[in-house]
């Protein structure tokens, strides 16, 4: 009973969802919203659990004094911290049960909660994302390697565009006659990225979407459960 | 009388030719008969101001829109309701604010019990479903099927005894998507077979997630694996936990565990963006053995370079399928394999005919 009630509720919801994309009629047309709104409302409380688990795993590292437990400690009292002030005096358009908290705002130029966010957690996440451009370097550092045929012309194509999207590429072709424009290094970048690296793409997304058909129908039917937790 | 009769339809005739305004209201085809398209036509003549009006039912006439072009369409879906009586009126005025001409239009909205628009969409999908319930049968009956070897799935096992043996954890992503997302479903099956094995091995399983709802779903998947390898007391609950739902809180948080648990095998499968390089990149730096699954067509290439093994698209969704080794799982995998045939079939045709200036099939499997 407790697989077989979720495995008729996935059944039914399924064939629902499938059937109202070919019915716009009532009640048909609007289940799809409804549901969202229903997966909405339960992924709201589902935030709750989230963070309690947050809780939960940091302070039992902190307590059993675990591998750098005062990374935790940090973790749950910027947690607290952003928690509380945005409760107290609010967001950017939302007053918190002290209202503005206008003294402090007069003061920083703008609401604690907001200030944090400005100097602190944006700047967090800019330093985390311009790593990327790091591991990017390093990457293509290893893939660029010409060891077999299909690494050398992947390095070929890789600095071809990497050139046509310089200026140096278009400096470097930029004399060749109108009849040659075709071999201008900015045109075979903006071939090799809209006609081989689109068509490369597309093969994939085609294949993703009859993995996701196949994975919907296994599901629909119960015949793939693991989701459940189980075979 | 036979004179009357004539003046009044030779008049009614004249009055109907003499209308240099075209303007007429029709019910949006294929919706739930909330919306009413509205065409125009003034070109014929010089007019400043036109409006169109809308009466509900017989009530009250209410402002729809202002134009300012002498042709064209309109959406209007406001407070449109099936089975209603809806007069639209179309007035022009010249530059004098004298009335040119006023037309009016009547329309009921209705709803539609079939969008004809997605008949293409509808038997694609009734071949494919087809097909892959043919060979559900095909493959419950006992014939055999042949699935080619997918490499990153094979090495699922090398890589949680590569982390038993050396006494290191296995850390599993399951993506940056909620549950929502098909990539994370299939990432959570996958996740159900790593933690079996991990559990039969007796190998440690860290599983940190960006979504509540993930959370709870993952919890359940790994709690089932260690009570199916018949050893629940090994199960630690706190082994999938939550870290944050932003982006980039989440990769720092993972990258930290990468750095400090070292774990010997990473298993990044499910929705990745722009975190992928850095999540693959921190594993490779600490030597993990890596293996990447995802849908995201941009996010593919980063894989390939950083981790060991990587699931290409539908590889990711045919995982759980593959692993099981259950007929039925097996049989829809060769059901997609000729929905793909067919695919390849229907794109060499389209590509033929489009070149001949033939354009039926394009406009026929064209979804508005």
């Amino acid at each position: 009973m407790k697989r077989k009630i979720p495995l008729l509720i996935t059944f039914l919801v399924g064939v629902i969802i499938i059937i109202s994309e070919f019915i716009p009629h009532k009640p048909f047309g609007q289940i799809t919203g409804e549901l969202e709104n229903w997966y909405l409302i339960i992924a709201g409380f589902a935030i709750i659990l989230g963070q309690l688990s947050l809780f939960k795993v940091n302070l039992f590292k902190i307590k059993h004094r675990q591998k750098n437990w005062q990374f935790f400690i940090i973790t749950l009292l910027s947690f607290i911290l952003m928690v509380s002030i945005g409760i107290f005096w609010g967001t950017e358009n939302h007053p918190g049960i002290f209202g503005n908290g206008e003294t402090i705002s007069n003061t920083i130029g703008t609401k604690p909660f907001d200030y944090l966010f400005d100097n602190v957690y944006q700047n967090l996440q800019a330093t985390m994302f311009s790593l990327l451009a790091f591991f990017i370097a390093s990457a293509a550092y290893r893939a660029f390697i010409a060891r077999t045929l299909e690494s050398s012309l992947l390095l070929v194509a890789a600095i071809l565009v990497m050139l046509g999207n310089t200026s140096l590429g278009s400096a470097l072709t930029g004399w060749l006659p109108e009849s040659l424009s075709f071999l201008h290094l900015p045109r075979i970048s903006e071939f090799i990225m809209k006609y081989p690296t689109t068509a490369g793409q597309r093969a994939i997304m085609i294949g993703a979407a009859f993995g996701i058909i196949g994975s919907s129908l296994r599901i629909i039917l119960g015949i793939e459960r693991s989701y459940l937790g189980g075979e | 009388m036979k004179k009357t009769i004539l003046m009044f339809f030779l008049f009614s005739a004249s009055l109907l030719f003499s209308q240099d305004i075209f303007f007429e209201a029709v019910d949006n085809p294929n919706d739930d008969g909330t919306a009413i398209q509205l065409r125009w036509d003034a070109s014929n003549i010089s007019s400043t101001k036109m409006i169109i009006e809308r009466k509900d039912d017989g009530g009250e006439a209410k402002l729809v829109q202002k134009i300012d072009k002498a042709e064209g369409e309109y959406m209007d879906g406001e407070d449109i309701k099936p089975g209603i009586e809806y007069v639209y009126s179309f007035s022009a005025w010249d530059e004098n604010d004298q009335l040119i001409q006023k037309v009016e239009s009547a329309v009921f909205a209705q709803a539609q019990w079939f969008n004809s628009e997605k008949i293409s969409l509808l038997i694609l999908a009734l071949i494919i479903t087809v097909a892959i319930l043919y060979y559900i049968y095909h493959a419950k009956i006992g014939k055999e099927l042949y699935i080619r070897k997918i490499a990153g799935l094979e090495s699922i096992d090398e890589s949680v005894g590569r982390a038993t043996e050396m006494g290191r954890p296995i850390l599993f992503i399951p993506g940056i998507l909620d549950l929502d997302d098909m990539q994370t479903i299939a990432g959570l099956t996958i996740l159900g077979k790593v933690a079996l094995k991990a559990a039969e091995y007796d190998a440690e399983i860290i599983v940190p997630v960006c979504r509540s709802m993930v959370l709870s779903t993952a919890k359940e998947v790994v709690k089932e694996a260690y009570l199916k390898a018949g050893r629940p007391d090994a199960y630690n609950p706190d082994s999938v936990f939550y870290l944050t739902d932003d982006q980039f809180g989440y990769v720092a948080g993972v990258d930290g565990i990468i750095m400090r648990e070292k774990p010997a095998a990473n298993f990044l499968m499910g929705a990745f963006y722009a975190e992928s390089l850095i999540l693959a990149e921190t594993g490779f730096a600490s030597g993990a053995i890596q293996t990447a699954g995802t849908a995201m067509p941009s996010q593919l290439p980063f894989f390939v370079v950083a981790c060991d093994y990587t699931l290409i698209g539908e590889e990711l969704f045919a995982a759980s399928a593959y692993l099981s080794k259950e007929p039925n799982q097996l049989g829809s995998l060769k059901g997609q394999d000729l929905g793909k045939a067919l695919f390849v079939i229907l794109l060499t045709i389209g590509i033929v005919l489009e070149i001949s200036g033939v354009h039926f099939l394009k406009d026929f499997l064209m979804v508005y």
